[in-house]
């Protein structure tokens, strides 16, 4: 089913937490929802759920404007942060939940419900705690429960808020890895809400990267990191550095003074070199050189005393031989420059 | 850790004070009881002013509870689940019969339903009594112990937040439904606990019933007034033997409290050892 959200407002009080947000959401996709905390993300989401209803705007399932539904007429699956799961029942009646409730012509029988439960249980590799409470299961797998419960009514889309928020790093990792894999087998239209780009760029067919209550670029993940159409979406989408600079013929050169022009460069795309070779590079000194992983992270300080993060190959720091406290030059290979605070 | 003979010294004081304030009057008041043993004990509770009294008294109880259990669970929901203006209003309210003296409240509803009261020319008129009968003790018992059950959930439910709720509705799940399956069960004990303090005070309610009653006997006599009429006719066995109910009651409600207590306990406690199982 397709999602499409127009013109959104929605003011708490005195805060505005969306300020006119639309977006598209095509059948079957997975997009996230891209933000810092106090964004928005998290009450476009909701809007979308019918958890809460927005000022002005329309929200649209499969092109039938759905804004006055109720949650409950929506018929969509929501996982929430905290996993939300009913404290008092076992990890089965949490998933048969949503059947049990069901108005008593369209409800199961208890044979259908037990073969839907079971079935949600083996596909979140959960078959043996079926009969356990919430209280007694990790954190992944409590998320996991959430989502198969959240499944078990065979909803028209799939909301998932940070659904991955609460979990340490490995689990993490895992699960989102699962989340995309699961996505792939059942092609249920889902969103789902993060901070964390990596877990966006990794999972998403699509990112909306939203900032204060607007969303500022919505793409693929390759073209919302490679080509960011705001210095926030720059920022906020991987490492970065940011210069000063003016451009000539087509080429940025960095330096101390600020002249409007914002200069980003990503770390991976500076280069060192120990002569002054280059006519757009500048003078720098090593700080500090971490070597373990795959990838040389490198800080450094300019002349004008700002920070300067690098990374290369384990080889180009063979090649290079740099230590720790000495000059180097260094070359920017490909940056993006942003004039008040337009792409230019 | 305190000298040895410190904390005998504490725990002696804290005997003492129980001993002499709690167990010694609950001593006399079965000793006496059973002063002219077990054959005057029984009589003097089916005497028929007594059985009326308790008649009354579980009537009463009977009919406030179950009200105060509804208005409870409703009040604790609103106030914990949703924001409004003038909920701090709502909450002081709660309380008021906690602050107000009982003998006040019942003196509310004598100005309220009383021969000279505001409303008093019109309930002659149509025949209804509500002073010195039935209705204004069912209603000075509702209004003293309104605030018991409501008091016992509001932590609770504030406590739980909203999330589960929410969950239920995007499940598909009715209002009443989310209410019985989700809401309810989640402050279960809590319910039960305020349900046995609003009847102990329901029951043992003296105060505001004395100023509505009438006192007239084996008619709108509830057990502490009958007690008290017992007792100032010199019947101190009688007197002592309806007591020993009360009492009866009292202790019942303790233990009953005990059992919930250890129960919730119980459950956090198997929690907590199972989800240790499941990290090892």
């Amino acid at each position: 089913m397709s999602i499409s959200v127009r013109d959104i407002r929605k003011n708490f009080g005195r805060f505005t937490a969306l300020d006119g947000v639309s977006l598209e959401i095509p059948d079957g996709q997975l997009v996230a929802l891209l933000g810092p905390s106090g964004s928005g993300k998290t009450t476009l989401l909701r809007i979308i759920a019918g958890l809460e209803f927005p000022d002005c705007g329309t929200v649209q399932f499969d092109g039938n404007d759905i804004t006055d539904q109720t949650a409950r007429e929506r018929r969509v699956g929501f996982v929430f942060q905290h996993y939300a799961l009913f404290r008092h029942m076992t990890v089965f009646e949490n998933i048969a939940f949503g059947l049990r409730v069901r108005p008593r012509r369209f409800r199961p029988s208890s044979e259908q419900v037990r073969a839907k439960v079971n079935e949600l249980l083996r596909l979140i590799q959960l078959q043996n705690q079926a009969q356990r409470y919430p209280s007694q299961l990790s954190g992944g797998q409590r998320q996991r429960v959430a989502l198969a419960r959240a499944l078990a009514v065979e909803p028209s889309v799939l909301l998932l808020d940070e659904p991955f928020g609460s979990l340490d790093a490995k689990v993490r990792m895992e699960l989102r890895r699962w989340l995309r894999q699961l996505h792939d087998e059942v092609h249920i239209t889902s969103v789902f809400v993060t901070h964390d780009q990596d877990e966006a760029l990794e999972v998403s067919d699509r990112v909306a990267v939203m900032n204060e209550g607007r969303i500022e670029q919505v793409g693929r993940p390759d073209e919302v990191y490679d080509h960011p159409v705001s210095p926030f979406v720059y920022n906020f989408l991987g490492n970065v550095n940011l210069f000063h600079g003016r451009v000539d013929n087509d080429r940025a050169y960095i330096h101390e003074s600020a002249t409007g022009n914002l200069v980003f460069v990503r770390p991976h795309l500076l280069d060192i070199d120990r002569q002054p070779g280059s006519p757009n590079s500048f003078r720098a000194r090593t700080r500090h050189i971490n070597s373990a992983g795959a990838l040389v992270k490198i800080e450094a300080v300019t002349d004008w005393g700002a920070p300067v993060h690098i990374e290369m190959s384990q080889q180009r720091l063979r090649e290079l031989q740099l230590v720790k406290d000495e000059v180097i030059f260094v070359i920017p290979k490909e940056v993006a420059v942003f004039r008040n605070n337009r792409p230019s | 850790m305190e000298p040895a003979f410190v904390r005998w010294l504490l725990i002696a004081v804290a005997v003492i004070f129980l001993g002499s304030f709690l167990l010694l009057p609950l001593g006399v008041v079965f000793g006496t009881a059973f002063e002219k043993g077990l054959r005057f004990y029984f009589a003097s509770l089916r005497e028929p002013d007594a059985l009326a009294a308790i008649k009354l008294t579980l009537l009463a109880a009977g009919i406030a509870v179950p009200m105060n259990l509804v208005f409870g669970v409703a009040a604790a929901w609103v106030i914990g689940k949703f924001d409004f203006v003038g909920k701090s209003m709502l909450i002081t309210l709660i309380d008021l019969p906690f602050s107000v003296s009982p003998v006040v409240s019942g003196l509310i509803y004598v100005l309220l339903f009383g021969l000279q009261g505001f409303l008093g020319p019109w309930l002659i008129a149509h025949n209804i009594r509500i002073i010195f009968a039935v209705p204004g003790i069912v209603l000075a018992t509702i209004f003293v112990t309104f605030p018991f059950v409501a008091r016992e959930l509001l932590p609770m439910v504030q406590a739980q937040g909203n999330d589960e709720e929410e969950a239920a509705l995007t499940l598909g799940s009715s209002g009443w439904q989310t209410f019985f399956r989700v809401t309810l069960p989640n402050v279960k004990w809590a319910l039960v606990y305020g349900v046995i303090l609003c009847n102990a005070r329901a029951m043992g309610e003296f105060g505001a019933v004395s100023v509505v009653s009438g006192h007239i006997r084996g008619l709108t006599n509830t057990m502490p007034l009958h007690i008290e009429i017992l007792y100032n006719d010199y019947q101190f066995v009688a007197a002592f033997a309806v007591a020993s109910l009360l009492a009866l009651l009292a202790l019942l409600t303790l233990v009953v409290k005990s059992i919930v207590e250890w129960q919730a306990k119980q459950q956090l406690a198997e929690q907590a050892t199972a989800s240790e199982e499941t990290r090892q």
